[in-house]
C-alpha cells in the first residue's frame, strides 16, 4: 500500500516495481508449475547437524556471495558510473589469503579465523584501492582498470597458495561456509545479513548516499560544494573490497578449498546484473542496495529454477539469458517511459472524469 | 488557414503530474517573421517550443502548419522535422569534430557513395549566400560559439524549413556575435522564413522582433506587434502586474554604506588560471567584478573559492590568515559560491529539490553527522517559500525545474550556510525578468543584513544597480575600480575599453 503511495507522489513508476514483478512472476510460475518447489524439510547433515532444506533454502544460501558483491558493486556504480570487473578474481584472492594465514597458524581457531579474516580484508582493500586509484585520480574508465587484475587475479591467487586446491579442514570452517550446530539457517545467509545491516547503518549514521549519489550524478558540483570525489570513489572501492572479501571467505568455506579456477567463477558479470535489474543506472547516480539486493536472488531463483525443470545445466545459461532479457527490457529506459505515460494518462483521464462530473 | 500564416497551434493544453503547463494556448507565426515567445520561467514557453518539436505529446488542442492538409500530428522530433519545424538550442547539438560541412549534410546524403567535394561546395554556396563566416572543411570546434549556432541555423535553413525555433540563441554570445546572428535572422526573415525567437533579454526582443507573443502561468497573455508594446508594459504583462517594482529597485539606489571591517581579504592571489591580484570585501558590501567575456572576472572569483587549483597569495578572512585551497576550505570560512554555469557546476540534475538545498550545509556539518528528514524538510520548506521556488514537491529531481527555479535552489542551498561572503557569478542569466529582479532585491536585503556579496553578471545596468565597488577587469588583470560617482554606465565602458589605464 505504502509503496503504491510512493510510487504514486514520485509521479511515476517505482524502481523496485520491475524486479518485484519479475521475482513476484517467478514465484507465481514455480507455484504452478509444482507447489512442491515450496517445500521446506529438515534433515540431518554430513556433520549430524538437523538443518533445512529445500529449494527456497537453497536459493537464499547460493545467492549470498552474489548478493554480497551486488552490494558492493552498487556503491561503486553510482560512485563512478562504472563497475568493476575483478571481483571474482580478486575474491579468489581473499580466499588464498583466508587459507594461507590459516595454514600458517599452528590451529585453527576462533581467534585464528578472524586474524585470518582480518589478513584477508586487509589485503583485498589494498588490491581495491589499486583500482580506485586508477578510477579516481587517473580517471581510466572502470572496466579498463579493472580489466588488470580480472587477468592476473586468478593467477595472483595460484601464486599465493601455491597449488591448485589447497583444502582446510575444521569444524569452523564448515560452520562457516554451511551451518552452526543448532541453527538450522545455512550460515552464508547470516552473511548477507550483517553486510546488508553494516550498510544500513554506514547510511544511517553517514552522508555517504548523499555524497556518492551527488558524486555520480555531477561530479563537478559535488566538488564546488566541499565534497572530495577521489575520496568518495575511492571509499566505495574500499566497501566493494570488503565485501568481495566476506564473499571470498564465504565461498571458501563452503567448499573447505580455495580453487582458483573454479571459486567465484563469473560472478562480475552476474553482479553487474544484479544491479541492473535492481533498476539501478549502470551509468551512476541514484541507487538502491535493495534493488540489488533483489536482483542477486532473481538471478539465482531463475537458476534453481531451470534446474528443477531438468534443464541440461550446460543450456541453463541461455535459458537464462532469454528471461534477463526480458527483465532488462522491461526495465529500459524505454519501456519504463511508455509505461509511465500510460499509468499517467489513466490516472489524469480518471481526474478528467471526476472533475467533468463535479 | 490565412495565407501568409506558415504555423497556426490552437488551444493547446499539455499537463504534468501536479501541473497544468499550458492551458489552452493559441500561437500564430507568420511568414518572414521574427515572433518572440516571452514568459517568465515556468510560464510554458518551453513546454509549448517541446510540443511542436515533438519532445512532449500535447493533451488537447490542434496544429496546422501551412502546406499539408488537416491537422498535422507530431509525435516525434522527427516528425517535426519532416513537417518543416527545426529547431536551434542554447546548446549545439552538433558534432564538434566533424567538419563544418559534414555537421550540414550529416544523416540526409543521398545514395551509397558520398561525394564529399559536392556537399563541400554545396556547403560553401550555402555559407557565403548566408554570410557565415566559416570553411567547409573546417572542423566545427574551431569555430566559435556563435559561428557553430549561425552553421546549426544554415543546416534548418538547407533542409527547407518553414519554421525556425531558436532557443535562448544569444545566452552565451558577446555583443558583436548577437549582433552577426541579428542579422542572419533578418536575411532569413526576407527570404520568408518564420523564426520562434525565444530569449530573456528584452533589449534583443526589440532589436531584432516583429511580433511579440505572451505568456503567463501556462496561459496566453495575448499576441502584440512590436511598436504597440513599449518594454514596460512587456515586462508588466509577463509579471502580471503594474510595474512598480522596476521602480522601487531604483529607490534601493540609497545603498547603505558597507562596514569598516574587512571580511575578505587577498594579497598576490593566483589560480592556474588568473594572473596575481589583490582583493578585499568589506561587512555589508556589494562589490562586482565586470569585464568582456574571457577577461577573467569568473576565474578570479574562483580562485578566491578554491575551485581551480591555487598557486599562491596570502588570504586574511575576518583579520586571521587562512588558507584556502578548496572549495571546502572557503565553506569552512564562511564563503559561498554560486557557480557562472548552473548546468554543469550549480546543480546536481537527477538528485531532489531537497538534498540540492541541503547540500552544502550538510558538508559543512560532516561525513559523520547527517542531517534528519525532520531538520531537512523544515529547512527545505522553510527556504522553498521564501524564494517562492516553484516545483512540485521537494522529492522533484531539480534538474526538471525551469532555469529560474533552479537558480533559487542553488541559492537557497548557499543561504542555508548563513555565510559572510557570498559569490554569485551570473545569477541572473538565462532566467526571467521576474526572477532577475527578486534575485537583485534579495542581494540587497542581504547585504543589509550585512553580508558580504561579490556580485557579477553580463549586464552592466544590473551590477550598476546593485554593486557599490566594480573591479574592473582585461586580460586577465584589474585594470581599475569604481564607486560612487563614477559608477555610471559610460565609466565602466570606457575604463574596459582602457582609457590609458595601462601601456
Amino acid at each position: 500500500m505504502s509503496m503504491i503511495k510512493r510510487v504514486r507522489k514520485s509521479g511515476g513508476l517505482g524502481q523496485l516495481l520491475i524486479p518485484l514483478v519479475a521475482m513476484g512472476i517467478l514465484l507465481l510460475f514455480n507455484l504452478f508449475r509444482d507447489p512442491g518447489f515450496y517445500a521446506i524439510g529438515v534433515a540431518v547433515n554430513n556433520s549430524g547437524n538437523r538443518v533445512l532444506t529445500g529449494n527456497i533454502i537453497s536459493i537464499i544460501d547460493s545467492a549470498s556471495e552474489l548478493a554480497i558483491i551486488a552490494m558492493g558493486m552498487t556503491l561503486v556504480t553510482a560512485a563512478c558510473g562504472g563497475q568493476d570487473i575483478s571481483v571474482g578474481a580478486v575474491g579468489t584472492i581473499a580466499g588464498s589469503i583466508f587459507v594461507k594465514a590459516l595454514k600458517g597458524f599452528s590451529s585453527i581457531n576462533l581467534g585464528t579465523v578472524l586474524l585470518a579474516l582480518l589478513a584477508c580484508c586487509l589485503v583485498t582493500v589494498l588490491f581495491k584501492l589499486f583500482n580506485g586509484t586508477l578510477v579516481s585520480v587517473f580517471r581510466i574508465q572502470p572496466m579498463i582498470a579493472t580489466l588488470i587484475l580480472f587477468s592476473c587475479g586468478r593467477s595472483i591467487a595460484y601464486w599465493i597458495v601455491g597449488s591448485a586446491t589447497p583444502q582446510i579442514d575444521s569444524p569452523i570452517i564448515s560452520a562457516m561456509g554451511m551451518t552452526i550446530p543448532g541453527i538450522p539457517i545455512p550460515t552464508p545467509i547470516f552473511g548477507v545479513i550483517l553486510v546488508g545491516a553494516l550498510l544500513a547503518l554506514i547510511f544511517r549514521f553517514t552522508t555517504l548516499r548523499l555524497y556518492t549519489e551527488s558524486v555520480g550524478v555531477n561530479e563537478g558540483a559535488a566538488r564546488l560544494n566541499g565534497i572530495n570525489p577521489i575520496l568518495i570513489k575511492l571509499l566505495s572501492f574500499v566497501i566493494l573490497g570488503l565485501c568481495v572479501a566476506v564473499a571470498g571467505v564465504i565461498g571458501t568455506c563452503r567448499m573447505g578449498q580455495v580453487s582458483h579456477k573454479t571459486l567465484l567463477i563469473d560472478i562480475e558479470m552476474d553482479a553487474i546484473l544484479a544491479v541492473a535489474i535492481g533498476g539501478n543506472s549502470l551509468g551512476g547516480g541514484r541507487f538502491k542496495i535493495s534493488g540489488s539486493i533483489l536482483g542477486a536472488y532473481i538471478i539465482q531463483m531463475l537458476t534453481t529454477t531451470l534446474l528443477a525443470m531438468r534443464v541440461d545445466p550446460v543450456n541453463i545459461k541461455a535459458y537464462k539469458a532469454v528471461v534477463i532479457i526480458i527483465i532488462v527490457m522491461a526495465g529500459s529506459p524505454v519501456v519504463k517511459n511508455r509505461l509511465t505515460t500510460l499509468w499517467n494518462r489513466r490516472r489524469s483521464g480518471g481526474l478528467h472524469a471526476a472533475s467533468g462530473r463535479g | 488557414m490565412q495565407g501568409d500564416v506558415v504555423l497556426s497551434m490552437r488551444g493547446i493544453c499539455k499537463e504534468f503530474p501536479g501541473t497544468k503547463a499550458l492551458k489552452n494556448v493559441d500561437f500564430t507565426l507568420r511568414r518572414g517573421e521574427i515572433h518572440a515567445l516571452m514568459g517568465e520561467n515556468g510560464a510554458g514557453k518551453s513546454t509549448l517550443i517541446k510540443v511542436l518539436t515533438g519532445v512532449y505529446e500535447k493533451d488537447g488542442g490542434s496544429i496546422h502548419v501551412d502546406g499539408i492538409e488537416g491537422e498535422t500530428h507530431i509525435h516525434s522530433p522527427q516528425d517535426a522535422q519532416n513537417a518543416g519545424i527545426s529547431t536551434v538550442y542554447q546548446e549545439i547539438t552538433l558534432c564538434p569534430n566533424l567538419t563544418v560541412a559534414e555537421n550540414m549534410f550529416i544523416g540526409r546524403m543521398e545514395g551509397p557513395v558520398v561525394h564529399w567535394k559536392d556537399y563541400d561546395k554545396r556547403a560553401a554556396s550555402i555559407l557565403t549566400g548566408l554570410g557565415i563566416p566559416a570553411r567547409p572543411r573546417q572542423a566545427l570546434s574551431s569555430c566559435s560559439l556563435a559561428v557553430q549556432q549561425m552553421v546549426a541555423i544554415a543546416r534548418a535553413v538547407d533542409m527547407n524549413c518553414k519554421v525556425l525555433i531558436l532557443d535562448e540563441p544569444t545566452s552565451s554570445l558577446d555583443e558583436k556575435e548577437v549582433e552577426m546572428l541579428f542579422t542572419l535572422m533578418r536575411d532569413l526573415r526576407g527570404r520568408g522564413v518564420g523564426i520562434i525567437f525565444v530569449t530573456h533579454f528584452l533589449e534583443q526582443v526589440y532589436a531584432v522582433s516583429d511580433r511579440i507573443t505572451v505568456l503567463r502561468n501556462g496561459e496566453l497573455v495575448g499576441e502584440y506587434a512590436v511598436k504597440d508594446l513599449p518594454q514596460v508594459e512587456l515586462v508588466a504583462k509577463m509579471m502580471g502586474k503594474a510595474l512598480d517594482d522596476m521602480a522601487q529597485l531604483e529607490q534601493f539606489d540609497q545603498k547603505k554604506a558597507p562596514g569598516q571591517d574587512v571580511v575578505y581579504e587577498a594579497e598576490r592571489l593566483a589560480s592556474v588560471n588568473t594572473k596575481p591580484f589583490d582583493f578585499r570585501i568589506r561587512k555589508g558590501e556589494v562589490n562586482g567584478f565586470t569585464g568582456l567575456l574571457g577577461s577573467g572576472r569568473s576565474e578570479s572569483v574562483r580562485a578566491i573559492f578554491g575551485a581551480d587549483r591555487v598557486t599562491g597569495g596570502r588570504i586574511r578572512v575576518k583579520g586571521k590568515d587562512k588558507k584556502i585551497a578548496s572549495p571546502h576550505d572557503a565553506m569552512k570560512s564562511g564563503i559561498g559560491y554560486l557557480p557562472e554555469d548552473r548546468k554543469r557546476d550549480g546543480i546536481i540534475a537527477d538528485l531532489s529539490v531537497r538534498d540540492n538545498i541541503i547540500l552544502a550545509m550538510q558538508v559543512m556539518k560532516g561525513f559523520f553527522h547527517p542531517m534528519s528528514r525532520a531538520e531537512m524538510a523544515k529547512f527545505v520548506d522553510e527556504y522553498v517559500a521564501a524564494l517562492n521556488i516553484k516545483t512540485a514537491s521537494s522529492e522533484t529531481p531539480v534538474g526538471s525545474l525551469s532555469g529560474g527555479n533552479q537558480q533559487k535552489v542553488i541559492l537557497a542551498r548557499w543561504l542555508l550556510t548563513h555565510p559572510d561572503y557570498l559569490i554569485l557569478d551570473e545569477p541572473t542569466r538565462g532566467i526571467d525578468v521576474g526572477t532577475k529582479l527578486e534575485i537583485q532585491k534579495l542581494v540587497l536585503k542581504l547585504a543589509e543584513e550585512n553580508m558580504s556579496i561579490t556580485f557579477i553578471s553580463s549586464e552592466i545596468e544590473e551590477m550598476l544597480r546593485t554593486c557599490s565597488r566594480l573591479i574592473v577587469m582585461r586580460d586577465s588583470n584589474i585594470v581599475g575600480e569604481l564607486t560612487g560617482d563614477e559608477l555610471t554606465q559610460a565609466q565602466v565602458m570606457k575604463t574596459i575599453a582602457g582609457g590609458g589605464a595601462e601601456a
